[in-house]
């Protein structure tokens, strides 16, 4: 034992001190307030945040450290050994007292009007050290508010200068947006120009701020801290699978905070994450079933809705046969919905059900990996020092996740990027490779060649063909260097390969390069259950547990392009989720029954649905989600559903009962959730995938279309969050192109051109940007306007209009 | 001796006796008994009675749903929901009391900052439908509109003693 206590006292990382007369153990360099926190020893503080560097700015967790001439801040003072250190002294006290005093000086004293109120870091300590009359008799100082956007609320005056918001996003988010200006009390903290805060993070700042200065604009005003109830979930918007709050009152969702995990969103969340509950209120939230009656909508009851359904699926089952029927389902429904409805429809005797909806190729599916995977825990990701991200805008597509590249970067790892559009990255890239889509495969085929050449060995058996006769150049030759040099190299894959037409060669070529470099290979799936869903079995060539099934089904993109007699949706709305969504718009006004099982009731699913089904929003139901390192997270419905809508399970539930299907007499979510574990059993973290060689299926002459899915246009919930709508992040629809493809279509910034795509058309504007690689055009997919075009990538014609 | 004594006493119906001197000792007496309705019993500046939101003197509302009467009502009586007006400013878009819930503590009157809940001096009304116990907040201003004189002077006199 008194061996034991000796090592540790010998251990050279740990010092000694006493804190309030007891004596603790700390990690050498830390800070005082790191210690005092630790041993749950409270100091007040405003300016420190564990996440953020120390500025101790605020003065307010001033200690008494004895033989320290004076007080001395508890956040900016390291420990030594033998230090001792009083909190709650008089001379703490004292100085404590003292600071609060100054920074109620000017703060007004609106606290019942102010959205802080009873949840404000300043109202708690001043009720313990502050005085109960102000001293101080002068005018106080009034600061102009600050425009930052739709999303965060400002009011200045109430601005303690603490600085968090300004750390925040310039060291966490990558975007110095927000500086301090002016000295002492003509300090203000501004944009410096009218410019707002545009970081996809900037909700962050509401949560840091420990005053009322920075509110949430979408909040604003609706309730109070102590009314509302908090639950904790799951965010729904991408793979990441961010750990949230839901705040609620009376059954209403008021606002989203984060929950913190470090293992995953540590304590941030994004802004799609925290303002997308104002979806769950938009005006088109179907209230009671609606039934289609020669051509006219009629609201009807569930149980008539529901034999309307099952009466529609079983004509075209019975009259074209299974095959004819095909089921999509959002990859951002829960767990339970993705096995319920691939279960229903495999008893139907169809194997048509597909979450994949904006994957474009689908030769490699056999081989694939049980679902696509990281590749190792998001945790791990800022330790790599070479990471190589292939057709992704991770800043947009997983926010959280460029946070942990960023961490990665700014340790000195080369993060590096063969991207078909020049993508604002928030750190400094080692390689930002910019190639036009046709030459993805080219490009990726010229690292694999340069990190084949570096080992000289031949291409590997059947990747002659994709490897052709490239000459890696030097930016090649300089990815695969990196790659090659450092233990710690992660290749990852991310939407624009997914939506790449010629996606199996791109992840084949990915993989290889990984293989080769001896890097690790993941995928960034895209939506909050891309990875459940192929565990669930929600896959045409997949069962539950991704095992093997003897019926293969048509894919997502067949489905459509192969149109079928009976369709069933499932929050979906393929104009804007389909990969191609003209032809899905065909597919679907040509089909004999299409029951459509969403929250909302779109002009659109008014043409072409012939029942809707209201079943309830994120937050309305229990669920679960698996994120991108498979793990499984679920979360109790909170929220009380809109009108009559019921949660989704239980409609597909009465749906099996309705078909006679066996074991659909689920009492709860958590037996479905049960059953799925049981049957997926121990389905382990895929192990690095056997990519197989394949062709190259994308050979395009001409323009080619590029049009990846804006930030806030991702699903069905946050494209009807008004506030994220109102953000820049939402381009205005129109051609993007650059100054070389638009001199040789013949078109000029701001004129209005026709584009043609598989059989659509529309005149757009044309906007000259030079982020876009000769050869193609940008035009963002999901967007009102262009649901109507073509494939997300592919050929596309533009001429002047 | 004391049996005696009760004997004589009862059989000479003394405390009958007792007793009507009593009555009509009163009888001539000045008269306490409040006539209600004709007449009322005096009431105090801080007499709490039926609920009304004040406006300020240039008809601007002074709710500005800060729910602290929500928060601090023991019965649980007061929903209200806010919202940002057009102008920017917090205001109430539902302010219900409860009648039947309310115990009329007066702790919302002293949690107001703004002195806008308050109670009127008025104790006589009446419901005659369910539902007509929960008021609503047009109902509550039109009180404070009506009552406005009476409850400005009621605050001044007890002013000094806040």
């Amino acid at each position: 034992m008194n061996a034991k206590v000796d090592q540790e006292q010998k251990n050279p990382d740990l010092v000694t001190i006493e804190v309030d007369g007891v004596s603790m153990e700390v990690r050498k360099g830390a800070m005082l307030i790191e210690a005092t926190d630790a041993a749950n020893v409270h100091v007040p503080r405003f300016c420190y945040h564990k996440k953020l560097s120390v500025a101790a700015n605020c003065r307010m967790c001033l200690v008494e450290v004895e033989r320290a001439p004076k007080p001395l801040p508890a956040c900016a003072t390291p420990v030594a050994d033998g230090m001792r250190v009083f909190t709650k002294s008089e001379r703490a006290l004292a100085a404590q007292k003292g600071v609060m005093e100054f920074l109620l000086i000017n703060h007004p004293l609106d606290c019942p009007i102010c959205d802080q109120g009873g949840e404000c870091e300043l109202q708690d300590v001043a009720l313990g050290y502050g005085r109960g009359v102000s001293r101080f008799t002068e005018r106080k100082r009034v600061v102009e508010d600050e425009n930052l956007g739709p999303l965060v609320a400002t009011e200045m005056t109430r601005c303690i200068h603490c600085t968090r918001c300004v750390r925040f996003l310039d060291e966490v988010a990558g975007q110095r947006e927000l500086g301090g200006i002016g000295r002492g009390e003509h300090t203000v903290i501004s944009t410096y120009v009218e410019a707002g805060v545009r970081s996809e993070l900037s909700g962050n700042v509401i949560d840091l701020c420990p005053v009322g200065a920075l509110t949430s604009k979408p909040y604003r005003f609706s309730a109070r801290a102590w009314e509302m109830l908090s639950h904790a979930a799951i965010a729904p918007h991408d793979s990441v699978g961010s750990n949230i709050n839901l705040h609620h009152v009376r059954g209403k969702v008021k606002r989203v905070a984060p929950r913190e995990n470090e293992s995953l969103n540590e304590t941030w969340i994004s802004d799609r994450d925290r303002f997308s509950y104002q979806g769950i209120y938009s005006e088109d939230r179907l209230p009671r079933p609606l039934v289609k009656r020669n051509g006219e909508w009629e609201e009807v009851e569930w149980e008539t809705a529901l034999e309307v359904t099952a009466k529609g699926l079983r004509q075209v089952v019975e009259a074209h046969g299974g095959g004819q029927l095909g089921a999509l389902i959002s990859p951002t429904s829960t767990l339970e919905e993705l096995y319920l409805l691939s279960r229903l429809v495999r008893g139907l005797g169809s194997a048509n059900i597909d979450h994949r909806l904006r994957q474009a190729d689908f030769s490699d599916q056999a081989k694939a990996p049980a679902f696509p995977h990281l590749g190792l825990s998001v945790e791990e990701l800022e330790a790599q020092r070479a990471v190589l991200v292939i057709g992704s805008n991770v800043r947009s597509e997983l926010p959280i996740i460029n946070l942990r590249l960023r961490k990665a970067s700014l340790a000195g790892a080369a993060v590096m990027t063969v991207n078909p559009r020049r993508f604002k990255a928030n750190y400094e890239l080692a390689v930002d490779h910019v190639v036009a889509p046709q030459a993805m495969v080219r490009e990726l085929a010229a690292v694999a060649q340069a990190l084949l050449d570096a080992k000289g060995e031949p291409a590997p058996a059947g990747f002659a063909e994709l490897l052709g006769d490239v000459k890696p150049g030097r930016v090649h030759q300089d990815i695969a260097t990196k790659l090659q040099e450092q233990e710690q190299a992660v290749v990852l894959t991310g939407a624009l390969v997914e939506s790449h037409p010629a996606g199996a060669a791109l992840r084949a070529l990915a993989g290889l390069i990984a293989r080769l470099s001896n890097a690790r290979f993941g995928q960034l799936p895209q939506a909050a259950n891309s990875v459940g869903a192929c565990l669930a079995g929600a896959q045409p060539h997949r069962g539950v547990g991704a095992r093997k099934s003897d019926q293969v089904g048509l894919d997502a993109r067949r489905m459509f392009e192969e149109p079928r007699k009976g369709y069933l949706l499932f929050n979906v709305e393929p104009e804007f989720d389909a990969w191609n969504p003209s032809a899905a718009r065909k597919a679907l006004a040509e089909a004999e029954f299409v029951a459509v099982m969403s929250p909302y009731a779109t002009p659109d699913m008014a043409d072409y649905a012939d029942v809707i089904l209201p079943i309830s929003a994120f937050s309305e139901t229990a669920g679960t989600y698996v994120n991108l390192e498979g793990r499984w997270q679920s979360a109790g419905g909170v929220a009380a559903p809109v009108g009559e809508a019921r949660p989704g399970w239980r409609v597909l539930r009465v749906l099996g009962n309705l078909f006679d299907l066996d074991g659909f007499d689920y009492q709860g979510a958590d037996q479905v959730l049960d059953e799925i574990r049981s049957a997926v059993g121990e389905a382990a973290v895929p192990a690095a995938p056997a990519w197989e060689p394949v062709v190259n299926a994308f050979q395009a002459q001409g323009l080619v279309r590029l049009g990846d899915v804006p930030i806030y246009r991702t699903d069905m919930l946050v494209r009807r969050a008004s506030a994220l709508q109102a953000t820049v992040h939402t381009p205005a629809a129109a051609v993007y192109l650059a100054a070389a493809t638009a001199a040789a279509v013949g078109v000029r910034e701001g004129q209005q051109v026709r584009v043609r795509q598989d059989g659509a058309s529309l005149e757009l504007p044309a906007v000259i940007d030079d982020s876009i690689p000769a050869d193609c055009v940008w035009i963002p997919a999901a967007l009102e306007e262009t649901g109507v075009l073509g494939p997300m990538q592919g050929e596309v014609t533009v001429e002047a209009a | 001796m004391r049996a005696v004594r009760d004997f004589v006493n009862s059989f000479l119906l003394v405390e009958l006796l007792k007793g009507l001197s009593l009555t009509g000792r009163h009888m001539f007496r000045r008269k306490v008994t409040v006539r209600y309705p004709e007449e009322t019993a005096p009431q105090s500046p801080r007499f709490r009675g039926l609920h009304a939101l004040r406006r300020y003197p240039n008809g601007e509302e002074r709710c500005i749903a800060c729910k602290l009467c929500e928060a601090v009502c023991p019965a649980l009586a007061i929903t209200i929901e806010s919202h940002e007006r057009e102008d920017g400013t917090r205001r109430t878009t539902r302010y219900d009391i409860d009648l039947f819930k309310c115990i009329y503590c007066g702790f919302c009157e002293e949690s107001c900052p703004v002195d806008s809940i308050v109670e009127t001096r008025v104790f006589e009304y009446h419901m005659e439908r369910r539902g007509e116990n929960v008021i609503h907040k047009d109902q509550l201003l039109a009180m404070g509109e009506k009552y406005e004189q009476q409850l400005a002077a009621d605050r001044a006199a007890d002013a000094p003693y806040r």
